[in-house]
């Protein structure tokens, strides 16, 4: 366990600058307005994350042409769950179809600023970047057909400008992998 | 013939757990063996999970096999990855898994 900072509706997000699997910059504030963000912590290792990930690439290209920005990032210590290691996250990258880049927090300084539980553990952010929406994706890993219905009904939220109802629900999957 | 020993190891890490107690119970159960045998053990350690060799929470042993493969995951505290027979992932192994491998016993 580390010590983290618990974000709260309304909070601005924390920045970000972290690397996708290229090695290419990510950055938040992003260049650029977006009408909302999403910004989801997952890794390779989690049956809950590789579950849900195929609802989260569909929802990103769903919302994309909306200018929806969606992004993935993986924290885990690599050390003690090399399935999370940079060039493991690369190799998944290569293998399958993303839809958002996978950022890599090697030094975890992300994950502290904005104290994700679990992976997945979904941030939705309004045009001016604070805190929207926090927790799962829907309300069952184990049933595609949710679709991600809460991340959606969070996004269409405030996509017109609204907030979202419920603004939080419990995350679930597993722990992030704090460096000892 | 002599009921199998069914043993479930869980980590508090991961929170499938209970729900696979569940279901190892009820799938006892429908196969006509008693749920109260099933021999639950919670792995605590990394040094416990390597000398187990531990693929991950949770793991059902049925007369000490395996009823899924874990092939070459390495050993240690995680959740661990379950292939349903429809090809998705799930923290969970599936109850047709199970079910299955209590009625195979340990063969």
């Amino acid at each position: 366990m580390t010590e983290s900072a618990t974000l709260s509706i309304g909070d601005l997000a924390p920045p970000l600058e972290l690397p996708d699997t290229d090695g290419s910059l990510t950055t938040l504030p992003f260049p650029g307005e977006a009408p909302a963000t999403v910004v989801v912590w997952t890794c390779n290792h989690c049956p809950y994350a590789l579950a849900w990930h195929d609802r989260l690439m569909d929802l990103a290209r769903d919302y994309a042409d909306r200018g929806v920005r969606v992004l993935h990032v993986n924290s885990n210590d690599a050390e003690t769950h090399p399935a999370d290691s940079q060039e493991a996250m690369r190799e998944r990258v290569a293998a399958e179809e993303w839809a958002t880049p996978y950022l890599r927090d090697e030094d975890q300084s992300a994950a502290r600023a904005w104290g994700p539980l679990t992976t997945p553990d979904a941030f939705v952010l309004d045009s001016s970047l604070r805190l929207a929406y926090r927790g799962a994706p829907d309300s069952d890993y184990n049933d595609p057909s949710q679709e991600a219905a809460w991340l959606r009904a969070a996004l269409d939220a405030v996509l017109a400008g609204g907030a979202p109802e419920p603004a939080e629900t419990e995350p679930v999957g597993c722990s992030i992998k704090w460096k000892r | 013939m002599s009921a199998p020993r069914v043993e479930l190891l869980w980590w508090r890490g991961c929170p499938s757990w209970e729900r696979a107690i569940e279901l190892v119970r009820e799938e006892m159960a429908a196969t006509g063996l008693d749920p109260d045998g099933l021999v639950v053990h919670e792995v605590e350690t990394e040094q416990e999970a390597e000398r187990l060799g531990y693929p991950g929470s949770p793991t059902v042993l049925v007369d000490g096999r395996d009823i899924q493969d874990p092939g070459d995951e390495p050993a240690g505290l995680t959740c661990r990855v379950y292939r349903l027979r429809d090809g998705r992932v799930s923290p969970l192994p599936s109850r047709e898994d199970i079910h299955d491998a209590l009625l195979r016993g340990g063969d």
